[in-house]
């Protein structure tokens, strides 16, 4: 049984993940409302792994995402006003627009290049671990990663070259295929793997496997506080296998919020739970399980959580405004940093 | 001036990096399956904590390289056999190429990789790609091409101390060259082409061991009273078009020499050029000499029909001069 967290901790990692959800809403709310054209792959669902992960790393650690990425960014700290109007395409965009949401990086912070290649994180990620390694410093690399990834033929090869080497790599991958639309609802297929248990194929090269409840925080933060450790004493590899479950939330596939925007009413009590989605609201949506159980541990827990919603709302209000405001950038400056 | 074969000189500038600059890495072993392997012995005994052979995996190399360099490395990446360096094109063109671009400019991708391409003799056609045309359609990579000892050691040098990643297109018929290498051990800048031959008459601008080709084409053509200026680009990209241009403006004739087939290839990229900035220059056509758009044979006899020799040259120059 894995020990709770204290309570500050939950109250830091919850503001964290209203956060990272309020941030995606407002993609979608700019996408609606016609401030940027495109598609985007969005994490609602997956906030507790990428909150409670994240925050475990140090400033000298790296970490690679995937076109999926959104909450990984923000979750490292990445101010929301340049995210957003990267993927809004804008001059004030992180990469001044160049990379727009599936490239979403912010290297300042350690983001080594977000790959929208499936299966780059763990590749990347193989080679920012070997750089960590050479350091000797103890510091490590978190590859974020899907489901899919391990689809994908480099993935093997750098899992193989990952354990070989003893490369200091946090594995997370996060498997959102449960739940997720699949073709016989017009979306795509999810897992599509002969292995059973996606564990097996790093098992198969000696890298220690676990996994765990994705939508619950302390399982995550004492994975990968194991994860960390074995990797900063030189043990080499560890794979995390996170099972969540994403809401249909890809444009142009569900270009609306097809769970609605979170209500945290539904945390308290005050708001039904009705409708296609009950259950979800009810066991899997992580800002809401956490919300509920912050709410049992003092009666002013619920002005604390309201208060912490209104911060995250003011703070994306602002950086809605900040990427509306910013310029598109001049069309000239394509041509720009093609070499380095 | 020392003399050293192509291989040494690689191996030499290698080293020579490795000692000056402590995030140079070598991933594999970029001396080929020849008799020059054995100067891999004197990279490991220097530097053997900084050289890592891969298991077979081309993708994975290449990743763990860009990766790395990402990361701050300067990784010199050995795809080997240049045909099986398809397997990583993700990990250069998608990856690498793109690195800084996509991130205006806060992330560098300073990979250099390296194969030996090329109809090696016998090869067949998984193992005689050039794959210098695939890349060179690639924005975001500087290309270099190397066609003696010199050039090898002074743009390996180059290739590890930039910021852009880098692609070292080394023929495998080269490796056993000898030639002489400078004592100042300097890089040469990227970007700049070299005169081999001066000559006024007509321009050949070759790649690579194609140079060898067109040197001999203009000992023949010199006994017929043509006067040949051979010019080798060294990198691809950035070509130095005005060199070639300048070249073209006093020869007024151009013949392009690429062993890749003619379909995409460099020796239609440089004519197209021309055509195209310097057609007040041409006196005649642009002739191209490359190999047909056919994949290469293992029978000698069949390879050698295909690839462009010396005389094939020779005679492409002569299809530009006046009618006797």
């Amino acid at each position: 049984m894995t020990t709770a967290l204290p309570e500050d901790r939950l109250w830091h990692l919850f503001e964290m993940m209203l956060l990272m959800r309020r941030f995606e809403e407002s993609v979608v709310k700019m996408n609606v409302e016609n401030h940027f054209t495109g598609h985007y792959h969005l994490y609602i669902g997956q906030e507790a792994t990428g909150a409670a992960a994240i925050a475990q790393l140090e400033a000298r650690d790296t970490i690679t995402a995937t076109h999926r990425n959104h909450g990984h960014v923000i979750a490292r700290g990445a101010e929301p006003g340049p995210a957003l109007a990267e993927i809004m395409g804008r001059a004030g965009g992180l990469s001044l627009g160049r990379g727009g949401t599936i490239h979403l990086s912010d290297p300042a912070l350690g983001f080594l290049s977000t790959s929208g290649v499936v299966g780059g994180s763990i590749s990347l990620g193989a080679g920012g671990a070997f750089a960590r390694k050479m350091k000797k410093d103890g510091s490590v690399h978190m590859a974020c990663f899907g489901d899919s990834a391990l689809e994908e033929g480099v993935a093997y090869e750098a899992l193989n070259i990952s354990s070989l080497w003893k490369l200091p790599i946090v594995l997370l991958c996060e498997n959102n295929s449960a739940d997720a639309w699949d073709k016989s609802r017009g979306g795509y297929t999810s897992l599509v793997h002969a292995a059973n248990d996606l564990r097996s194929i790093p098992g198969a090269m000696g890298i220690p496997s676990i996994r765990i409840d994705g939508t619950e925080v302390d399982e995550v933060h004492a994975a990968v506080a194991e994860a960390i450790a074995h990797c900063r004493s030189g043990k080499g590899p560890m794979f995390i296998e996170a099972m969540t479950r994403r809401w249909a939330g890809s444009a142009p596939l569900w270009p609306e919020l097809s769970t609605g925007v979170t209500d945290l009413k539904m945390a308290t009590g005050e708001a039904p739970m009705s409708g296609e989605h009950k259950a979800w609201y009810e066991e899997n949506d992580p800002v809401l399980k956490l919300a509920r159980r912050l709410l049992k541990t003092s009666p002013q827990a619920k002005d604390r959580m309201w208060e912490l919603d209104r911060k995250a709302i003011a703070r994306m209000q602002a950086a809605e405004k900040f990427a509306i405001d910013s310029p598109m950038p001049a069309p000239q400056t394509a041509l720009e940093h093609v070499f380095a | 001036m020392t003399k050293m074969s192509h291989a040494e000189a690689l191996v030499t500038a290698i080293i020579d990096s490795m000692a000056q600059d402590e995030r140079v890495y070598l991933f594999g072993r970029p001396l080929g399956l020849g008799p020059q392997r054995a100067l891999m012995s004197r990279l490991t005994d220097r530097f053997d904590e900084r050289v890592f052979d891969p298991p077979t995996c081309e993708a994975g190399n290449a990743a763990v390289g860009v990766g790395a360099a990402m990361a701050g490395l300067r990784p010199f990446v050995d795809l080997s056999t240049g045909s099986f360096s398809f397997l990583a094109f993700s990990q250069i063109i998608n990856e690498a190429a793109v690195s800084n671009y996509m991130s205006a400019g806060k992330l560098p991708a300073p990979v250099t990789f390296h194969c030996l391409e090329g109809a090696r003799g016998g090869g067949a056609p998984q193992h005689s790609q050039n794959i210098h045309g695939f890349i060179w359609n690639t924005a975001g990579l500087e290309i270099l091409a190397p066609s003696n000892p010199g050039d090898m050691y002074g743009l390996v040098r180059a290739a590890l101390a930039s910021n852009n990643p880098t692609f070292i297109m080394n023929h495998a018929k080269l490796m056993a060259l000898e030639g002489d290498v400078a004592d100042d051990r300097k890089p040469i800048p990227i970007g700049k082409a070299d005169i081999k031959r001066r000559g006024k008459d007509v321009t050949i601008v070759a790649i690579s061991l194609m140079v060898h080709d067109a040197m001999a084409a203009a000992e023949t053509l010199a006994r017929e009273g043509v006067d040949v200026e051979v010019l080798d680009p060294r990198t691809l990209a950035p070509l130095d078009e005005d060199s070639i241009l300048a070249s073209v403006a006093r020869t007024g004739r151009l013949v392009v020499v690429d062993e890749t087939n003619m379909q995409g290839s460099v020796a239609s990229g440089i004519a197209g050029m021309v055509a195209e900035r310097g057609f007040q220059s041409l006196k005649a056509p642009v002739q191209r000499v490359a190999r047909p758009d056919t994949p290469v044979p293992f029978s000698a006899p069949m390879e050698a029909f295909l690839l462009p020799t010396a005389a094939k040259i020779a005679d492409a120059v002569r299809r530009t001069l006046p009618k006797a």
